[in-house]
């Protein structure tokens, strides 16, 4: 498995909300408030989200870990945590 | 002969305009078979015939705006000799496409006609296409199909943006014309079934600790590709006790309900960027949990960038809405005519609730029923809530 550093985390991030909400520009997220408050996603887009992430980086995110994927710090924060605890 | 007929692909539809045939005459179709494309407000259909035969004729050609119940084509029923045969009425043992909506579009107030026809000037172009080019910056007239006649995909526009890089965005063409259509879909259907529907509205809190304990432990066991939406199990429950109370499930129509056998569940669905459809999962009472999930992907998936089929759109027999997901706690809604319920599911939160005469802390649904009052009453409405709570107290027997 790859280790990722927080600007390719945040990338594949970006990515993976670009597939699902267009619209997404990500110069205009607020890396400290929630995403679902900035983006229009609903719990589909959220799955399907996790699941882009899964594929992207091979780490399968349980629904309890799901909260740590609130806002675009954290995530990053926990995906970093993630990828390396799996090395 | 079958006479296939322009459907009523849903309340809020007049006419459609026929994009595309997927048939020509001499082919082979099946019961099901997409065999059209036809374009409508809420964008592209595929158009699904409900007759197995041979296609004798088709009547209307391409780019035709078609008002709903024209004949389309004719079709040589199996074991009819090509020699026509005397016109019959369509059987009804076809209920899918032809049946209920189809005498509703009269009633439809006459701006909506102006609406259609202020689209059939770019018709060939899938929504997901055209909600594409909006994007890219893509003058959606410019892009050209990749075979004459066909519809406008996805791909044709990227080949067009790509044509155009780094010419700065210039202007953003389809946007509100797709909206503005949308919403006169939504506001024809809307306003009569405000204007003719009269609704009553009931509520219950549900205590959904146990249901949502089951979902917990059972995508726990489950990777994230087969894990199951919080909404799928309320599905279930939903389709299972309209079961007990036929006259929430099916149609008003000339002035008498019309009761259906299967569930088709509505599913109400947000586009992005606005505008709503409530597609239906067929026989949503007889599938599994895991058909259910993988049916509300499906569809969700092709209302946000695919196409969705005729028979999704004009046969759902009551809807479904969940706003849950944007935190309200419970949702009165509109009945989309002409069905005779809608049934709503608001947001769980942990709330205080009294069991055996000490207050504890337990997940608590609002679910809501609106329904018309010609068809049901309230008592009937309130057992529907009731066998709603019952069945979700017994998750691990939804499956």
């Amino acid at each position: 498995m790859t280790l990722y550093n927080r600007e390719q985390i945040q990338d594949i991030i970006f990515d993976a909300l670009g597939a699902i909400a267009p619209e997404v520009e990500p110069a205009m997220i607020a890396p400290d408030r929630p995403l679902r408050e900035q983006i229009d996603i609903d719990s589909f887009d959220f799955l399907n989200f996790i699941i882009r992430l899964h594929e992207t980086l091979g780490i399968d995110i349980p629904e309890k870990d799901y909260a740590e994927l609130l806002t675009l710090n954290s995530a990053v924060e926990y995906l970093v945590r993630r990828c390396a605890a799996d090395q | 002969m079958y006479e296939f007929h322009m459907p009523s692909l849903g309340a809020d539809m007049e006419a459609g305009t026929l994009v595309e045939w997927l048939i020509k005459p001499g082919d082979e179709v099946q019961r099901g078979q997409v065999v059209a494309v036809v374009e409508t407000q809420k964008g592209a259909v595929d158009v699904e015939i409900w007759e197995a035969g041979t296609v004798d004729k088709l009547v209307v050609v391409t780019g035709r705006k078609v008002p709903v119940g024209e004949l389309l084509a004719l079709l040589r029923t199996v074991g009819e000799p090509a020699a026509a045969a005397p016109e019959t009425p369509k059987t009804p043992g076809t209920p899918h496409v032809a049946t209920a909506p189809a005498i509703t579009a009269a009633a439809l107030p006459r701006a909506e006609a102006a609406a259609v026809s202020a689209v059939s000037a770019r018709l060939r172009v899938s929504p997901s296409a055209r909600k594409l080019a909006e994007e890219l910056g893509v003058d959606i007239a410019s892009v050209q199909a990749a075979e004459p006649g066909a519809v406008i995909s996805r791909a044709d526009v990227e080949r067009a943006a790509q044509a155009k890089t780094l010419t700065p965005v210039a202007a953003k063409p389809a946007a509100p014309d797709w909206h503005a259509q949308m919403r006169m879909a939504i506001a024809a259907a809307m306003s009569r079934s405000k204007r003719e529907i009269p609704h009553y509205y009931l509520a219950t809190n549900i205590d959904v600790t146990a249901v949502s304990s089951w979902l917990e432990t059972e995508n726990l066991k489950r990777s994230v590709t087969e894990r199951l939406l919080p909404v799928v199990p309320f599905m279930k429950a939903v389709a299972l006790a309209l079961r007990e109370v036929p006259e929430l499930n099916g149609f008003w129509i000339d002035g008498a309900l019309r009761s259906s056998a299967s569930v088709h569940l509505g599913m109400a669905i947000a586009m992005r960027g606005g505008g709503l459809v409530a597609p239906a999962i067929h026989d949503a009472d007889r599938k599994s949990l895991d058909q259910l999930m993988a049916d509300l992907r499906d569809l969700i998936t092709r209302v946000r960038s695919g196409r969705l089929r005729s028979s999704e759109m004009s046969d759902p027999t009551v809807t479904f809405t969940s706003l849950g997901e944007q935190g309200v706690e419970g949702v009165f809604g509109v009945i989309y005519p002409p069905q005779v319920a809608i049934v709503g599911l608001g947001k769980i939160t942990e709330r205080p609730w009294v069991e055996g005469g000490a207050v504890v802390v337990r997940k608590v649904a609002t679910a809501t029923l609106a329904a018309d009052h010609r068809a049901s009453d309230g008592h009937r409405g309130g057992l529907f809530l009731a066998a709603l709570d019952r069945l979700l107290q017994e998750p691990e027997r939804l499956r």
